[in-house]
């Protein structure tokens, strides 16, 4: 008989005590999360140069230079300019065909060059302006053709197609060189 | 008269609270998921610099992370311009291409985000530029934060 009673016995686990385990688990996640995103400048290097091969020949018009030195000031094709002018001297340059047709100017957007140099001492935070600016007008540009070719954003057509079938982008290639900078003084 | 008091002394409110561990779960969950503990101790003091036309790293798990800027000396007080990869600081810029190239062995779709210093000079940048394109790992990032957003 006694027996009997012993094995009836239920094993309980206490269950209030769960939401309060959980609530102190939630709030150490909580202060543990950063939800940070991680974003930045995307940028394709080139491969490394290759001693036995040449580089290309380039026609002068298609390469835009800009100079950064240490102090920030700004020479784009050996003339001074300020950091605000910068977005529409690109846009002027790559898309020279569509608009001025200077003859000073790139050819054409797809051979158009943009050599960013500085020197040693340079800041990266004044380069990273001067590539902002620059990626900048590229996007203006890749914005402008999309609103006239499908009247959408460039963002929004550039989610909808895959990167081979995106003739935005090969219309306008950011064609953007990363010279070596000076030693400088 | 009457009538409104008894109205409301009649009526109980309770919340129903048996559904509460349910949802704590549920947000625990999200939380644990969501979390990416700090895998690296910075030694180097990285400042972000600000852009506006940036993009998102979708794939992070493809990203590997270069750090570079002053070396943290403890006290407030900062070193010389170091480049950090992981937990170690880097003594031998050379040695970065080796390193570099194993990781793109390990993931060939690698991208490597550079977290620069606002302050650092453009030279040991490129630098590191010209071991990574060595290296062979050409998809690079400048880990910057957007124009209007508050410094972490």
């Amino acid at each position: 008989m006694k027996l009997k009673k012993r094995s009836r016995e239920v094993a309980e686990v206490p269950q209030a005590g769960m939401a309060d385990i959980a609530f102190l688990l939630l709030i150490f996640f909580l202060v543990v999360t950063t939800i940070d995103v991680d974003t930045g400048i995307g940028m394709q290097l080139p491969p490394p140069p290759d001693p036995d091969q040449e580089p290309p020949p380039i026609r002068e018009r298609n390469l835009m230079n800009i100079l950064v030195n240490a102090r920030g000031q700004i020479l784009i094709n050996e003339e001074r300019a300020s950091i605000q002018e910068v977005r529409q001297l690109v846009i002027d340059f790559v898309d020279n065909a569509n608009r001025a047709q200077d003859p000073n100017l790139s050819e054409d957007p797809r051979q158009a060059i943009v050599s960013i140099k500085t020197d040693r001492q340079t800041p990266y935070e004044i380069y990273i302006d001067m590539l902002d600016e620059v990626i900048g007008a590229y996007r203006q540009l890749r914005d402008e053709a999309t609103m006239q070719e499908f009247g959408i954003p460039y963002r929004q057509y550039q989610a909808r197609v895959s990167r081979e079938d995106n003739i935005i982008r090969e219309m306008y290639p950011q064609n953007i060189s990363l010279a070596e900078p000076d030693p400088g003084s | 008269m009457s009538k409104f008091q008894k109205k409301q002394a009649n009526t109980k409110q309770q919340v129903p609270t048996a559904a509460m561990p349910d949802i704590i779960f549920m947000l625990l969950i999200f939380f644990m998921v969501v979390t990416v503990l700090r895998e690296v101790e910075l030694q180097v003091r990285v400042d972000f610099t600000r852009a506006d036309n940036i993009e998102k790293i979708e794939q992070k798990r493809l990203v590997s992370y270069i750090y570079i800027g002053p070396e943290i000396l403890g006290g407030g007080r900062y070193g010389d311009t170091r480049v950090q990869i992981d937990d170690a600081l880097v003594d031998d810029i050379y040695a970065i291409r080796r390193l570099m190239y194993d990781k793109l062995m390990e993931e060939p779709r690698l991208i490597v985000s550079l977290r620069v210093d606002q302050k650092s000079e453009m030279g040991i940048v490129s630098d590191v530029q010209q071991e990574l394109r060595e290296a062979g790992t050409l998809r690079i990032n400048y880990s910057t934060l957007r124009g209007d957003q508050a410094p972490m």
